[in-house]
């Protein structure tokens, strides 16, 4: 069946997540989906599989335009979703899970749809046991289950969410193996990753999202370093930055394991001088949270310790992190840094120095209005904190943050700001560290890795697999090593 | 704006009006004859009339318990744990009192001092348990709480029927009366205490001071709605925490100390009337606000008070007292639920327009 996007647009609010995307499907073809992540995929594949209803655009199969207002309309339309999760309930067995969304019939068929299944198993090299409970499946038994649930009930389309997430390497070359004969079959694979070397393996052709928006269609195969390009965009010219000399050591991990059990994982010995910057670049979800919430004294390390400028605080609380002068800006700025419902003003008194049991209000309000004036927070001193932008949101967390500090770890620093915002951030931030303070980021955006990082981290599922220089590096080699691929260079 | 707010009053109040008069209308009555009983059975009518000193008492002390829980609540709720554990805080306030009265002897007003101080402790202590279950031990507070609150129910009745037993029977009708100095002191012909009305009025003006204008209340409320930030912003969240259960509990118990030596003048099952309970609708109903904490909760002590005269005067069943309390607070809630969402609508219509 072949598939036409037309024009998608999806808002969250002032989020742009699809911004106007077009792309085509041709039948029997294996499309890659590829950006980074809050590039829109998962949203535009929401919106194709009926999760979510586009704000405006059009769906066009087989030349027909579709209106799908539920996941039950998109399969009826023949469009399969296999999520990221596979939607199987645990406590199922096999084939419960296979005719829980039939439609339609009130008695269920059970030794019908037996017969159904181990058919669909023989035809794709699948072995299961219909009474085997669900929760005894591998993620990739899951997978393999939700794939021929899916083609049972017709579907003709199929779109993969991230599939080779927590498989085995053997399971994934079947699953590919199972792709492959599917579009040979006629049905469109659609399969959306952050994984270059997957998309180069599988795909015929790949469309390439950043920011809610196409940059890209290409015919594969192409040389990896142009994917690269097309995903973060091309390198922009590093602007000479004053030199900070750099000072005692603020942070020193001395060989720390994040997670005991892991083998693969070499302890990691890092020293971060006063005035540094270090840069965290990875996919979503590879160690970064965790390895900047170990420095931060919110999880203890499995092995090995970590110090504040000279001090042992392994095992410490997070207040005595805190007391080190040790602060932590994490990505959600409404669930972990402002809180929702409070006003401006309260949150400089929750976080001021001010330790008095009454408040003096008065005091307060003028000192708020001060900040909001001298942070350019389009808002008042009587603003609540959701009712701000991201930006506005970043500035007020900024203010937030006392005068001295040693060490400031952040996550996503500049995510979803205007241009504007996003260099007053930093200015800001290089501020902080003309003053001594080391900064330690995670972020996305590979030119702001670039542009303010002395030195880069790069995690890949769980461990750091090259920790580059960011003077002598650029967008290609971090990108390809992101993507886990070391063989092209780096540490 | 103003629309906004004038809907946030009449849409509760029509929703409230329509189904407590389809509710009489049903009972067949009309509408206007079981309010008046009521009013009449609590307050007098015309309300304050000579004469009516023993029922206006009686209405204050009940007034008395359901307002001073009310207050512990607003600070728990404040903190966002749901205080169901509160009937038990205030029973182990009342046995604490209970044990005071029985056990001490001295003079009157040190005596009553002790009660109440006893009472406040009992129920501090109650509600720190919950705590404790909830920050220590993972225990949800509703679970913990509605579990404690069993622990505390039985309790009394084995006191009643064991150890604290009238002298000669055996009866769950309560303990022997506490001797005369472990009273709280009333006025001539009623149960009225103005220390205990006083009590209730400061807790009151001490909790909407505490989240007026206080680093503590504020950092209670921080904790409330987004324990993750409180945290990373260096506020001990679970000190606080325990600090909520325990305000809430020293109320509780407060107000335990007033059923039973104010009230009852005697410890009985189920001391704490349900107004634990009540309480939390009361605090739902006048939006965790301390100021109509005061006429809410006044106007349910007079349906405790004056609904057993319905079926006196106007031959309805005296438990339409209870299903009226009942339907008053659903359709309340259902009121204040609808305008919160008309309310969010508007908001996001609004938002998505100035896009």
């Amino acid at each position: 069946m072949s598939l036409e996007l037309r024009d998608i647009h999806k808002h969250f609010g002032p989020v742009r997540a699809n911004d106007g995307i077009s792309i085509t499907v041709e039948s029997g073809t294996l499309h890659g989906l590829l950006g980074e992540n809050g590039a829109g995929k998962s949203t535009l594949m929401k919106v194709l599989s009926g999760f979510h209803s586009a704000d405006s655009g059009e769906i066009v199969l087989d030349g027909k335009q579709v209106k799908l207002a539920s996941p039950d309309d998109a399969i009826a339309a023949g469009i399969g979703m296999l999520h990221q999760d596979p939607l199987v309930f645990l406590p199922f067995s096999v084939i419960d899970n296979f005719v829980l969304g039939s439609p339609g019939a009130q008695r269920l068929d059970r030794r019908g749809a037996a017969a159904e299944l181990s058919k669909l198993c023989e035809r794709y090299g699948f072995t299961f046991d219909p009474h085997t409970p669900a929760r005894l499946l591998t993620v990739g038994e899951r997978q393999q289950l939700e794939i021929i649930r899916l083609l049972w009930l017709g579907a003709r389309v199929l779109i993969l969410d991230e599939p080779t997430t927590g498989i085995s390497a053997d399971q994934r070359a079947k699953l590919f193996v199972t792709l492959k004969a599917l579009a040979d079959e006629g049905m469109s694979v659609i399969f959306v990753s952050h994984k270059l070397e997957e998309v180069e393996a599988l795909c015929q052709r790949v469309t390439v999202m950043t920011r809610g928006k196409v940059v890209g269609e290409v015919e594969l195969p192409v040389p990896p370093e142009q994917l690269v390009e097309m995903m973060f965009g091309q390198m922009v010219e590093i602007q000479d930055r004053t030199e900070v000399a750099l000072g005692r050591s603020h942070l020193a991990l001395d060989s720390m394991r994040m997670a005991s059990g892991l083998l693969s994982e070499d302890p990691i010995s890092l020293d971060v001088k006063s005035g540094e910057v270090i840069g965290v670049a990875g996919m979503e979800g590879s160690g970064q949270d965790t390895f900047l919430r170990i420095c931060c004294g919110m999880r203890t390390p499995a092995e090995g310790t970590v110090a504040i400028a000279g001090e042992d605080l392994t095992g410490q609380h997070y207040h005595e992190f805190l007391n080190a002068d040790v602060k932590y800006l994490p990505a959600g700025r409404l669930e972990e840094g402002l809180i929702e419902g409070l006003t401006i003003t309260e949150h400089f008194v929750l976080a001021g120095e001010d330790s008095n049991f009454f408040i003096d209000w008065g005091a307060a309000r003028t000192r708020a209005e001060e900040q909001v004036d001298h942070y350019t927070i389009k808002g008042t001193e009587a603003s609540t904190a959701e009712s701000l932008s991201g930006g506005n949101q970043q500035r007020v967390l900024l203010a937030m943050l006392p005068p001295e500090l040693t060490v400031l770890l952040m996550e996503h620093p500049t995510r979803g700001l205007d241009i504007e915002s996003a260099d007053w951030v930093w200015e800001q931030l290089l501020g902080r560290r003309e003053g001594g303070t080391s900064i330690v980021f995670a972020s996305a955006d590979l030119d702001e890795l670039l542009r303010y990082s002395d030195r880069i981290l790069v995690f890949f599922s769980g461990r750091i697999i090259g920790e580059l220089d960011a003077a002598d590096t650029n967008v290609d080699e971090i990108g390809l090593l992101i993507g886990g691929r070391t063989s092209g260079g780096g540490a | 704006m103003t629309w906004t707010r004038l809907s946030n009053v009449l849409l509760p109040a029509t929703v409230v009006f329509v189904s407590v008069v389809t509710l009489l209308l049903l009972a067949g009555t009309n509408p206007w004859d079981p309010l008046r009983v009521i009013v009449e059975g609590s307050i007098g009518w015309p309300p304050f009339e000579e004469g009516s000193a023993r029922k206006v008492g009686d209405t204050f002390m009940l007034w008395v318990p359901i307002a001073l829980a009310s207050a512990g609540l607003i600070v728990t709720f404040n903190a966002g744990m749901w205080n169901i554990g509160i009937e038990g805080q205030i029973i182990m306030g009342a046995i604490a009192a209970a044990w005071v009265a029985r056990e001490v002897s001295a003079p009157r007003p040190l005596l009553v001092f002790l009660t109440i101080l006893a009472g406040a402790v009992g129920g501090m202590l109650w509600g720190l348990l919950v705590g404790l279950l909830r920050t220590a031990g993972g225990v949800n507070e509703i679970f913990g709480g509605l579990g404690l609150d069993f622990v505390a129910l039985s309790l009394t009745t084995y006191l009643i029927i064991g150890p604290w037993a009238r002298s000669g029977v055996a009866s769950t009708s309560g303990t022997d009366p506490f001797p005369d100095e472990a009273l709280l002191p009333s006025l001539a012909n009623s149960k009225l205490s103005l220390l205990a009305v006083g009590i209730t009025v400061l807790a009151l003006v001490g909790v909407w001071i505490l989240f007026r204008g206080t680093l503590y209340g504020l950092r209670l409320k921080a904790v409330g709605r987004n324990r993750p930030s409180s945290f990373l912003l260096g506020i001990p969240t679970n000190r606080y925490l325990l600090g909520a259960f325990m305000i809430c509990g020293a109320l509780a118990g407060i107000a335990g100390t007033s059923q039973a030596t104010g009230f009852h003048f005697k410890l009985i099952p189920a001391i704490s009337g349900g107004f634990g309970f009540l309480a939390i609708l009361v605090v739902l109903l006048a939006r965790f606000r301390p100021i109509w904490v005061v006429p809410i909760s006044f106007f349910f002590a007079m349906v405790a008070v004056g609904s057993p005269g319905l079926s006196l005067r106007l031959d309805l069943h005296g438990s339409l007292g209870g299903v009226l309390q009942g339907v008053l607070v659903l359709s309340a809630m259902l009121g204040l639920g609808w305008a919160a969402y008309l309310a969010r609508r508007r908001l996001i219509a609004g938002g998505t327009s100035s896009t």
